[in-house]
């Protein structure tokens, strides 16, 4: 998996709370077998009319947005269904870093399997870059994992909470299965000690 | 450390430092027996005693498989069926190419791994959440995942039963493990007793209206009270299936005698079951233990629920009305609730029983058991869907089915004017032919009423299966309990 180290990035703003993963990604594109290929279909039923046009109500389609890394969003954002394909349409999208006051688990989990950095704020520290965002076209944040920063060009100095084990995880672009497998003598050895009748 | 007794080969590995004598809640029993390795700062490594696979979250985690040549290190203990994708008529003729290459896919995928397959061959092919209990997989003490959310369902046996996500799918099938922060534990406590009509959908459903969507977060729930111990296996599992609506990460109900009389003899249960029962029999939270949180509900002023929003906490009394989004009590719930109505096509202050549907769908992993048919039957029979109402059933498996055909349940729905489908997931999700077109207006035994989610477009309202076919019947929505319920006429 690809490391996450730090980003500078244009900002783009989904102002809806209890975003669920149906609207992040809906489920006629679940039917894919490959991992790639989702962007286009991120928010599909925000982005794009019925007819297929492109939605100009939706705040993220407007051309200041283009090639936005940021998404900045509120509270228990990608509720819902477990779908890890609501990641992968984020990052194929572009989005590498999430922004909310708040995450369903589910999701929150899947993102750091991505390379996604979902951050945590307070609802106050949210609403600020909100309206950052609105008030700079083309408005940046620069994003630091080390040391778990983030600022901006007009004097934003933010700093945010990470698991630690999560930020080594981002940080050197780990794999989950082989870190489970340093321990598969305990697991060999937990399988032995199981009661018979569990199979 | 490892605790020793005369059955050593049956002892539960203990982790360093747990006190035998600790007061310790159910969860925390199960948790305890399964970590495989823990260490500061770091998620624990914990045990997967059931895998259960199906088609959609599945063939990315294969394909990883072969990518990192790995193995399904225990193909058994890891049980595959094909639901979302399934069409409900005319199953075998699978229409959607991408559809067709999906469930293709996942029957290649098993026999190239040796796992079992549940297929439209098979009678016991349905609803994943359906099937697995009905042949005796699910039970106490085990941890289960798979990559849905409604995993959660299976808590209703006693089980740590959770949702993941594809990259956890593939973790799970190359180590039988998961790395897991350890949840905090939540009761939550169902106090007094259901009146007549009111059923185990109204108790999660009025939870979450109550509490909304993330009061759970981070939390699993052990649901208590004796409305709970008064419920049937199925009745849990509806309770227990809504939990990650509530945001919680699994949902668990203690076992009892009816966990064990409902699992006796079922193909997959323990063959030396007295054995299993008295293990059982421990997994309950320990007088004095105490969890994180506790969240009280009341019961005997339960009214039947329906939704009239976006989420599944946007729900009321059968006997209200849609809400004036000014009468919320934050800004976040404000601003929803107008998004909300403008979607549903709400005007706020309109009794739910004026709203008029088109659509009906009875089924789902939340109620497409066979008693949830035996419940919608009863209010069905002697009576006649709506002319402008189009109604579906659609048992949650093929052994739910040929149940429900044996006691002649289809004839009264179909006589009803109701269809009569295969098992599938169906309209819960619209993966498959059963859709909603825009605009159309449902009434749900399902479990989520997300904008689109059952059709771009497409308004859904979730009930209980009674409350769906008195919908169905009147042409809107209808307060079950004052329904003439008509008897069988005898010859």
């Amino acid at each position: 998996m690809e490391a996450f180290k730090q980003l500078t990035g244009i900002v783009a703003p989904v102002d809806r709370v209890n975003v669920d993963t149906d609207a992040i990604i809906p489920k006629q594109f679940l039917k894919r077998i490959e991992r790639s290929g989702f962007g286009q279909f991120l928010f599909f039923e925000w982005r794009f009319h019925e007819n297929g046009e492109i939605n100009a109500d939706f705040e993220p389609n407007k051309p200041r947005y283009e090639g936005a890394s940021v998404l900045i969003s509120r509270a228990n954002f990608g509720c819902g269904s477990s779908r890890e394909h609501a990641p992968w349409a984020i990052l194929d999208y572009g989005f590498k870093v999430v922004i909310a006051p708040s995450y369903a688990d589910i999701f929150y989990n899947n993102c750091f399997k991505n390379g996604i950095l979902p951050i945590k704020l307070s609802e106050e520290q949210v609403e600020d870059l909100f309206q950052r965002t609105a008030k700079h076209e083309g408005y940046k944040l620069s994003v630091d994992l080390e040391n778990k920063k983030l600022t901006d060009e007009y004097g934003l100095d933010l700093s945010f909470d990470l698991d630690e084990h999560r930020r080594q995880f981002l940080l050197l672009g780990l794999d989950d299965i082989g870190l489970t497998l340093q321990h598969a003598d305990e697991i060999t050895a937990y399988e032995q000690k199981r009661p018979a009748y569990l199979g | 450390m490892l605790v020793t007794s005369n059955r050593a080969k049956r002892d539960y590995r203990l982790n360093d430092g747990v006190n035998i004598m600790t007061k310790r809640t159910l969860f925390e029993k199960i948790w305890d027996n399964h970590v495989i390795h823990q260490e500061e700062g770091k998620p624990s490594i914990i045990y997967i005693d059931l895998h259960l696979v199906h088609e959609v979250t599945s063939p990315q985690a294969f394909e990883g498989l072969r990518l990192s040549n790995r193995k399904v290190r225990r193909p058994d203990l890891t049980f595959a069926t094909m639901d979302h994708n399934v069409p409900t008529k005319d199953r075998f003729n699978i229409k959607d190419p991408i559809s067709k290459q999906q469930i293709d896919t996942l029957t290649q995928n098993c026999a190239d791994f040796g796992v079992k397959l549940f297929d439209l061959n098979n009678l016991d092919q349905g609803v994943v959440h359906v099937m697995g209990p009905e042949i005796g997989l699910t039970y106490p003490g085990k941890t289960i995942v798979c990559g849905d959310s409604h995993t959660s369902t299976h808590g209703a046996f006693g089980a740590l039963a959770f949702g993941i996500g594809t990259s956890e799918v593939e973790h799970v099938m190359a180590t039988q493990c998961l790395q897991q922060a350890k949840p905090k534990t939540m009761e939550v406590r169902f106090n007094g007793s259901r009146k007549p009509g009111v059923t185990a959908k109204d108790l999660i459903l009025g939870v979450i209206a109550k509490y909304g969507t993330d009061f759970a977060t981070g939390y699993v729930i052990e649901y208590t009270g004796e409305a709970i111990r008064s419920l049937t296996m199925e009745e849990r599992m509806t309770v227990c299936n809504m939990s990650i609506e509530g945001g919680a990460r699994a949902g668990l109900i203690a076992p009892d005698q009816t966990t064990f009389d409902y699992l006796k003899g079922r193909e997959y249960a323990p063959a030396n079951y007295d054995e299993a029962v008295e293990d059982w029999k421990k997994l309950t939270t320990d007088e004095g233990a105490t969890y994180d949180v506790v969240v009280d509900f009341d019961v005997d002023s339960l009214i039947p629920q329906v939704t009239w929003g976006t989420s599944p906490g946007m729900g009321t009394d059968i006997t209200s009305s849609v809400p004036f989004p000014k009468d919320l009590p934050t800004e976040n719930e404000r601003k929803a609730a107008e998004k909300a109505l403008e979607y549903m096509d709400l005007k706020p202050g309109t009794p739910m029983s004026e709203i008029e549907i088109d659509y009906v769908f009875i089924g789902s992993c939340t109620n497409g058991r066979i008693e949830d048919l035996r419940a919608a039957a009863e209010i069905a029979r002697g009576y006649k869907v709506s002319e402008k109402v189009t109604a579906i059933v659609v048992p949650g498996s093929g052994r739910v089915k040929l149940q429900a055909e044996k006691e002649g349940l289809d004839k009264v729905f179909t006589e009803a004017g109701f269809e009569w489908r295969e098992a599938g997931c169906s309209m819960c999700l619209a993966m498959n032919p059963d859709v909603l077109q825009p605009g159309q207006r449902c009434a749900s035994t399902s479990n989520r009423n997300f904008e689109g989610r059952q059709g771009r477009g497409g308004r859904t309202h979730l009930v209980s299966p009674a409350m769906a076919v008195a919908a169905a019947i009147n042409g809107r929505f209808t307060d079950v309990r004052d329904w003439n319920i008509k008897s069988e006429v005898l010859n």
